[in-house]
């Protein structure tokens, strides 16, 4: 090959228009900044003074939301030569992410306090996270989508060591960390044949070479196997869900609380760049395989999480059937579907993030320091204890059930809507038991907590600002009931 | 003559050995984080074979950043490793199982 080409004159970058792209590029260019710096804070301050990395986390994360707020007028730009996006969907993630990891600081803070785990490694593998996730929301070309999912990855394999004494944490690092490298190289090895099949690593040049193919390629449905396996992984669909419960129960509950919430937004963003940017044309091929991961998932997730006493477990178990609903809103393949599944997205994460807030906010009286509150016995007259926490807690779990009066009904209706629009029956009447068998693992928990007798008491940290922000999150699950169409207009807007 | 089909098969066979070495190694969990290297370099050695054949440089520079990706990724497992056989003395892979249900 002619390795001079590389060289000549037509293929040196435009200076001029190159300089407009790092302007456009400024939150992700300030995120990084900000964040190295606040890397060197950490370590000069000192471990005793997490405070002041925390303060610099939450002040970097609002000067984020507000940088990518103004670059809203810049919507639509492609840049680097169409490695990177700039739209309306890349923006709302964004924000949302930047949002979420705000609350899961905030919520984080009083547990790792308590336990003395508070260092700055825990904001600053947040903020670095944070930044993959940024990265994967604006990527349209492999190489970006690679490197996001990677920093947002190794951040989180990371954290889920963070706490190093953990006995449990460690085995869980482990599990997660090999089963998401194998499901990193599973993606590369789609990637790579797509690569050899269509010549461009770019996803817009990949759908537009395979919209001009007339017949199907088998090589390109094997890669397409290898690319949804992948992204299974990242979502934690059945059968690629074993780490979800092991992750989650073995890592130290803020930690959960963080894989819990934020990557979900990137896993469907990756889902949306992968499969609807560049893959749009097999569309009926991948279809087909996420109508099986998300029946799978719904089935596997709501039966097995009925069976388990720990409610870390059975919040896991309970994600993944969440990601069967998602999944059955990407498969239509078509703009109000996709709208659905982050109107779903968005909701889960909510409901999540004050689910394990108030485990962060609870204590048991066990005098060891690794074990969180995880028995579903422990929530036996919760009420009485703690009425406001309960009340959170009951609707919290009511969305999760998808029960009217909380925004999880709209959720699940309006992926329901777009199923039957698009004449999969079937796939909604399952979806409609699923959710009845799921039903009732959620309404044990109430039952617990308003109908038995207390067991052990527990007690709760004195945390005023996380509690405050649990009960803005707890409210906004019955506001957005009545609000819906805030956020469903944003869903329906970025995908139109 | 060696063609793009060699490579590929080479890729190929060298992912297929990487997944059976993950999935039918009961021992060591050092063997796992070499079968995960080796699913890395099955992966370059395709994208470098269809990089040449397609005369595209794109390929090799995508092959430069799973490097350098890979590098980091052994540097954390390596470290979670430590932290593990800190916790547990074995790193044995059966022994993984506290976690389960």
């Amino acid at each position: 090959m002619n390795s001079l080409d590389i060289y000549s004159i037509d293929s040196l970058p435009d200076m001029s228009n190159n300089l407009m792209d790092w302007l456009v590029l400024m939150p992700e260019i300030f995120m990084l900044l900000a964040t190295s710096t606040i890397l060197m804070i950490g370590l000069f301050a000192g471990r005793k003074d997490e405070l002041l990395t925390y303060i610099l986390s939450l002040a970097t994360l609002l000067v984020m939301i507000f940088l990518l707020v103004a670059a809203n007028k810049y919507n639509d730009s492609i840049l680097f030569d169409g490695m990177y996006v700039i739209d309306g969907l890349a923006n709302f993630i964004k924000i949302l992410v930047c949002i979420t990891v705000i609350a899961v600081f905030v919520y984080a803070r009083p547990y790792l306090l308590n336990r003395n785990f508070a260092k700055p490694e825990f904001y600053i593998l947040g903020l670095f996270a944070t930044l993959g996730m940024l990265i994967m929301a604006s990527a349209q070309n492999f190489i970006t989508i690679y490197l996001g999912l990677e920093l947002l990855s190794l951040c989180l394999y990371a954290l889920v060591a963070y706490v190093r004494d953990s006995n449990n944490a460690s085995e869980a690092a482990i599990k997660y960390f090999v089963l998401g490298a194998i499901a990193s190289g599973m993606l590369l090895y789609g990637m790579s044949i797509v690569y050899g099949i269509t010549g461009t690593l770019n996803l817009s040049e990949i759908s537009l070479y395979l919209a001009n193919q007339n017949d199907v390629n088998i090589g390109l449905i094997f890669a397409l196997t290898f690319i949804v396996i992948g992204v299974a992984f990242k979502f934690g669909a059945v059968p690629f869900h074993m780490w979800v419960p092991d992750v989650y129960q073995g890592a130290p509950t803020a930690v959960t609380l963080f894989i819990a919430t934020a990557p979900k937004f990137a896993a469907f963003v990756m889902a949306i760049r992968l499969l609807s940017d560049g893959l749009q044309p097999l569309h009926i091929d991948w279809q087909q395989m996420l109508i099986i991961l998300a029946v799978l998932s719904l089935i596997f997730g709501n039966v097995i999480a009925i069976a388990q006493t720990h409610i870390k477990r059975m919040l896991a178990y309970s994600t993944i059937s969440h990601i069967g609903f998602v999944l059955l809103g990407l498969l239509s393949g078509e703009s109000f579907g996709y709208a659905s599944a982050l109107f779903y997205t968005a909701v889960y994460v909510l409901m999540a993030a004050g689910t394990f807030a108030i485990l962060l906010l609870l204590k048991n009286d066990s005098s060891n320091l690794y074990e969180d509150v995880d028995k579903l016995s422990d929530f036996k007259g919760l009420s009485q204890s703690h009425p406001w926490l309960a009340f959170l807690m009951l609707l919290l779990m009511f969305s999760m059930a998808g029960v009217p009066l909380t925004v999880g009904f709209y959720a699940k209706l309006y992926v329901l809507q777009s199923l039957v629009y698009n004449d999969f029956i079937w796939l909604a009447v399952l979806a409609v038991v699923m959710s009845i068998v799921g039903a009732f693992y959620y309404l044990r928990v109430i039952k617990y907590m308003y109908f038995d007798e207390i067991e052990d008491t527990l007690t709760s940290q004195n945390a005023p600002i996380a509690t405050a922000v649990l009960s803005i999150n707890g409210l906004l699950i019955v506001g957005l009931f009545i609000f819906p169409n805030y956020l469903l207009n944003y869903c329906v807007s970025v995908f139109g | 003559m060696i063609t793009l089909t060699h490579f590929l098969a080479l890729g190929a066979i060298l992912f297929s050995l990487s997944i059976a070495g993950i999935f039918l190694n009961r021992k060591n969990v050092i063997l796992l984080l070499m079968a995960i290297e080796l699913m890395l370099l099955a992966v370059n050695m395709n994208f470098i074979a269809f990089s040449h054949y397609l005369d595209d440089l794109a390929g090799q520079v995508f092959v430069f950043f799973i490097l350098t990706v890979a590098a980091a990724e052994a540097a954390i497992g390596l470290a979670i490793l430590v932290v593990l056989y800190r916790n547990r003395s074995t790193i044995n892979v059966q022994d993984l199982e506290e976690l389960k249900g």
